[in-house]
């Protein structure tokens, strides 16, 4: 298990494998993201209380996922490659750094545009929105602190531990978030047993959130595969597969 | 090698009094943020207004963002000067268990910073019309609240101890950490004001307390182990 670990983390064999599936995943995301979209924005029905803008949830909720998902798999990656020293899970988390920026504001700005219809306000002091914008800028913090330093390497260390510091701190602050005030709707679909939602709205809703993982996944990949081919530029085999190019 | 053989208590205590030794000898830097203290809390006045009820709403804040602010302003100098000399990275090559000298450093800046914030606290309440009963609890969640942000602080402080221009850096990296202790400390002041049971909040800022007490020397430690190599 262990080697077959450290065989597809080598730098070479990860650029080759994920060179093959890459076309497969952005196909995919692709084709999920349009039916998505189609059962979300068409076949959905309105809703009895918020008509047609509760639409904009199906973009919302995913990206709203997708920024807490993105934060855990950064810090974990960052934690692999700090303990087993492994260099290619240090370039996962820093790239993942920036993606789960751009979820965090994505679902900034939609919850911003649906709060004006439904509360009658862009912004409001509520828990949730408020952790969210602290989540965006424990991001930015990473990516200024990646950015700061010249050694990549060092970089890479310094702002995963920062990234690590922040899971330990993220559930700190979203429960002294909620503590300090609450207005945003509650759950809906995390009550597994029985979603107060119905199913028309939660199967384009899981769709759309499929579709989410795979595209960052997919961009995860690419920016990936970007700053191998720059750390590698030297070796034998990035300066042959740059000639076959 | 007798004397070299020191175990960890002897190595924690030797840090500390050489720590607060040198803040001895650095007046000026020890009065700094305590001035930048006071200074922002008498902006709030002259930028709201002198009315007496409005300051008394706004004082837990206040008090709060300013002693948080002072805190981070002054973080700098738990690493910065033995950094700039070499004794950090004679220190973190020495046999003692790393975390055990952070824990010092971070010990001597509290009583340098958090503890003399705190002291002083009660005068600037006073400044800002906060009833005298209410005196003891701002000391409290003080005495509670500004060690961990020393130590939180400290993690920030050692990510970009090796940056020329750290300060803006180290901001952006330490307050989003901060909110909760601001958001237990400000409330319970304000909850105490308003004559309403505030023990849950000194408990939590307690909690918060044991946990990066924990956690905070060693997460420093790797992060001075990063940026000095």
């Amino acid at each position: 298990m262990m080697k077959f670990i450290h065989r597809f983390a080598s730098p070479r064999e990860f650029f080759r494998i994920s060179g093959r599936l890459l076309p497969w995943l952005a196909s995919l995301t692709l084709l999920l993201m349009l039916i998505g979209l189609y059962l979300g924005l068409l076949v959905a029905p309105p809703d009895y209380q918020q008509g047609e803008s509760y639409r904009i949830m199906f973009i919302h909720v995913p990206s709203a996922w997708m920024s807490l998902f993105v934060y855990t798999v950064m810090a974990g990656a960052a934690a692999i490659g700090m303990i087993w020293r492994i260099k290619l899970a240090h370039v996962v988390a820093m790239n993942s750094a920036p993606i789960g920026a751009s979820f965090t504001f994505l679902a900034l700005v939609t919850g911003s545009l649906w709060g004006k219809p439904m509360w009658g306000a862009w912004w409001v002091w509520d828990a949730r929105l408020t952790s969210e914008l602290i989540l965006l800028f424990l991001y930015l913090g990473v990516m200024a602190l990646y950015a700061a330093f010249e050694d990549r390497r060092t970089a890479q260390r310094a702002a995963g531990l920062l990234a690590i510091v922040g899971v330990v701190n993220v559930p700190i602050i979203h429960y002294s978030v909620m503590w300090w005030n609450t207005l945003h709707q509650g759950p809906t679909v995390s009550k597994l047993d029985a979603p107060s939602i119905h199913l028309s709205m939660l199967v384009p809703l899981l769709v759309m959130t499929v579709a989410f993982t795979l595209f960052y996944v997919v961009v995860l990949l690419m920016r990936t595969r970007w700053e191998i081919i720059d750390q590698e530029r030297r070796s034998n085999w990035v300066e042959e597969f740059l000639e076959q190019t | 090698m007798e004397a070299i053989q020191t175990n960890a208590i002897d190595a924690f205590t030797t840090i500390f009094r050489r720590d607060l030794k040198l803040a001895m000898r650095r007046r000026s830097e020890l009065v700094n943020p305590l001035a930048f203290f006071v200074i922002v809390v008498s902006l709030f006045p002259l930028g709201l207004s002198a009315d007496s009820n409005m300051l008394l709403r706004v004082a837990p804040a206040v008090l709060w963002i300013s002693a948080l602010l002072a805190t981070m302003l002054s973080l700098e100098s738990i690493f910065r000067s033995d950094y700039e000399d070499g004794s950090l990275e004679q220190l973190v090559l020495s046999h003692h268990p790393l975390p055990v000298i952070v824990f010092g450093k971070i010990a001597a800046h509290w009583c340098t910073t958090g503890l003399l914030l705190t002291l002083i606290s009660p005068a600037l309440g006073i400044s800002l019309a906060m009833p005298t009963e209410n005196l003891g609890i701002l000391l409290w969640t003080l005495l509670l609240g500004t060690p961990t942000l020393s130590l939180i602080g400290s993690i920030g402080v050692a990510l970009t101890v090796g940056l020329r221009r750290g300060g803006i850096l180290l901001a952006l990296l330490i307050l989003p950490l901060y909110i909760p202790i601001l958001i237990f400390g400000a409330s319970a002041v304000d909850m105490a004001m308003h004559k309403l049971e505030v023990a849950g909040q000194l408990y939590l800022l307690a909690a918060l307390l044991a946990l990066s007490l924990t956690l905070a020397p060693f997460a420093a430690s790797a992060a001075l182990r990063v940026t000095l190599e």
